[in-house]
């Protein structure tokens, strides 16, 4: 603790743990000055949403382009309020069923992905290695030839224009299994065996060992899944419009044309915010966890 | 207890039904905590029976007929293999594409992810996410071919036109993405600007779960620096994450379409931005012959699996 207490005030947004050890300054600076370089770059798409969301009209039609708005201003979002406010389906509809299939396909897939990668991870069974690498090698299969048998089986099962035909398949998503089994495979046997002696049931041990301990991964995965989910405009598997979701909605809007611009433009950036913020609140947990567990081994 | 409760007179027990019982014991528990790991995959993988492995199965199946969507599709054998690499010129030549580009951003957007997963964990607070944010930015703005189009259009107002024009490098606007040669780089170089997506992100959070201990142990061990570090407690701890990003690196290189699609189009010029899956899409998308696209389907399933192995075996040497 002393140590830590020592440390010179300029360094304090490094990690206390990298203070003790050997850092050069020079190294510092270096990794300092590559992440500005890239990170210009990198920030650039989000950048020229904000930008463009806050454009009028003839600066978002100017030519040459510019990225950086002159004269900003809320216009486009009080369009896009008005658009909302006169389509045929209520606008609240349209975000109930992103809350049911972005929300359920994201935490059934993370519970069914972690219930199903423990074991797989930690358990020994017949029929073990099979089952992961089934999961793994369905990952490299083109998803484009899969989606008429796909479309074939949810019609046959008769879910076909109903939530179920995209939450369902969401919840088996292989990716999500891989990552889960991958990092429940680091946490130490003891922790498990421990708990067992102790007379906790596996269900037990999953829910209050296992997952309290991979926190970062299970918080990883609800990004990818979220984004995922977010990006679906369902127009594959629902008919009914009042079933389909928000950003199908909102890129009707866009698809309005010249006219529609500036709420285009808005609607790119209520397309981008949302998972922005879910992304801010999931990131910054996964660093909460890091401050506040200690109790690994 | 309950054996001497029965028959006061005799208070030991054989050792023969001591190990009996004890064996009994053992497989019971063994047999209800697999019925507790089997109860825990069933729903997942019911799903995953019904959405992936059917799907996949029948595709593989259908790459042998002449399914074209509208027929009841007709077993052709291994015809649909046999055109792909005697007859179709542009499958070679998007195979051949698909090759140098994986082979060039796989390992490269690899090392990127953990490069840069491995800087940003020296940062701490707000400031972390919000680097994190600004890196993953490409992945989820979901905007990256708009801005990309704008830096490459090829008039003179086209940011990189503009630029090298100003800068007096060219005399003259190029055509960057209607130029067969300019193509195949361009789509990499795009690639490469995208790569910090899934594989970044899960070496950031399993960053977080190697064990600070290590650290300490490994200083006083005598690890130097930085790099030592990484190589020799970093690496190390983090290996299954380092594979999960191996396979989505792969699925991602291999696999590449959309930039393709939405900076060159499909078909591009003369093919130049031509890959398997673009070539998938012709084939399945716009002239509907699925089974010649589920052959195209599962080929590529082939080079990716051998890919992964290689991969593998490749990884299994880190911290060595």
């Amino acid at each position: 603790m002393s140590t830590q207490a020592m440390a010179k005030p300029k360094m304090r947004f490094l990690r206390k743990r990298e203070k003790q050890l050997n850092r050069s300054v020079a190294g510092n600076t270096f990794l300092f000055v590559i992440m500005a370089i890239c990170g210009v770059f990198m920030v650039l798409p989000l950048v020229m949403i904000v930008n463009n969301a806050l454009k009028p009209l003839d600066e978002l039609y100017q030519f040459p382009p510019k990225i950086f708005v002159r004269n900003p201003t809320l216009e486009n979002f009080s369009d896009l309020f008005t658009l909302m406010n006169g389509s045929w389906v209520p606008f609240s509809r349209y975000i109930f069923n992103t809350v049911i299939i972005t929300g359920g396909g994201m935490l059934g897939h993370v519970i069914c992905a972690s219930l199903a990668a423990y074991p797989l991870a930690k358990n020994r069974f017949p029929g073990k290695k099979l089952l992961f690498d089934m999961v793994v090698l369905s990952m490299m299969f083109s998803w484009t030839v899969t989606q008429i048998p796909q479309y074939l089986i949810i019609s046959w099962l008769h879910i076909n224009n109903t939530y179920a035909a995209l939450v369902l398949p969401a919840w088996s998503f292989g990716m999500g299994l891989y990552l889960m089994k991958q990092f429940m495979e680091q946490l130490p046997d003891s922790l498990m065996e421990s708990a067992r002696l102790d007379g906790a049931s596996e269900w037990r041990i999953f829910w209050q060992i296992v997952m309290p301990n991979v926190k970062p991964a299970w918080l990883t995965l609800a990004i990818f899944q979220f984004q995922q989910m977010w990006g679906n405009t369902g127009s594959l598997f629902l008919r009914d419009e009042q079933l389909k979701p928000l950003q199908y909605s909102l890129q009707q809007i866009t698809a309005g044309g010249v006219a529609r611009a500036g709420a285009a433009a808005a609607v790119t950036f209520i397309i981008a915010a949302v998972p922005i913020t879910f992304f801010l609140i999931c990131q910054s947990n996964v660093l909460e966890t890091m401050t506040t567990s200690g109790m690994k081994e | 207890m309950a054996m001497t409760g029965n028959a006061p007179g005799n208070v030991t027990v054989s050792p023969e039904a001591l190990e009996i019982a004890k064996k009994q014991a053992k497989l019971s528990y063994q047999i209800s905590r697999n019925k507790a790991s089997y109860a825990m995959m069933a729903p997942y993988f019911i799903l995953f029976f019904f959405f992936t492995v059917l799907p996949v199965v029948m595709s593989m199946i259908l790459s042998f007929t002449d399914f074209n969507m509208l027929e009841w599709p007709n077993f052709v054998g291994w015809r649909n293999y046999i055109k792909l690499f005697l007859e179709d010129d542009i499958f070679i030549k998007a195979l051949k594409n698909t090759l140098i580009f994986a082979v060039i951003t796989g390992p490269v957007s690899y090392l990127l992810c953990l490069l840069f997963a491995w800087i940003i964990n020296e940062f701490k607070g707000v400031l972390r996410a919000f680097l994190t944010l600004i890196f993953y930015a490409p992945s989820i703005c979901g905007n990256a071919y708009l801005v990309w189009n704008l830096i490459l259009t090829g008039d003179r107002y086209g940011y990189l036109n503009g630029l090298l024009l100003k800068l007096g490098i060219l005399n003259e606007a190029r055509l960057w993405m209607q130029t067969e040669k300019y193509v195949l780089p361009v789509l990499i170089v795009v690639q490469l600007w995208l790569s910090l997506g899934t594989g970044f992100l899960s070496f950031i959070a399993g960053l977080q779960t190697v064990d600070k201990s290590m650290y300490e142990a490994a200083a006083l061990d005598g690890v130097k620096n930085r790099w030592q570090e990484l190589w020799f407690v970093t690496l190390p701890a983090m290996k299954p994450q380092l594979m999960f990003g191996a396979v989505m690196q792969i699925t991602q290189s291999f696999a590449v379409a959309d930039i393709s699609i939405n900076l060159a189009g499909n078909p591009s010029v003369n093919y130049a931005g031509a890959t398997v899956v673009t070539h998938l899409l012709d084939y399945g998308s716009t002239r509907f012959e699925m089974g010649y696209a589920s052959a195209i389907a599962t080929i590529l399933f082939l080079l990716m699996v051998g890919t992964n192995k290689l991969v593998q075996k490749l990884l299994g040497r880190v911290g060595e």
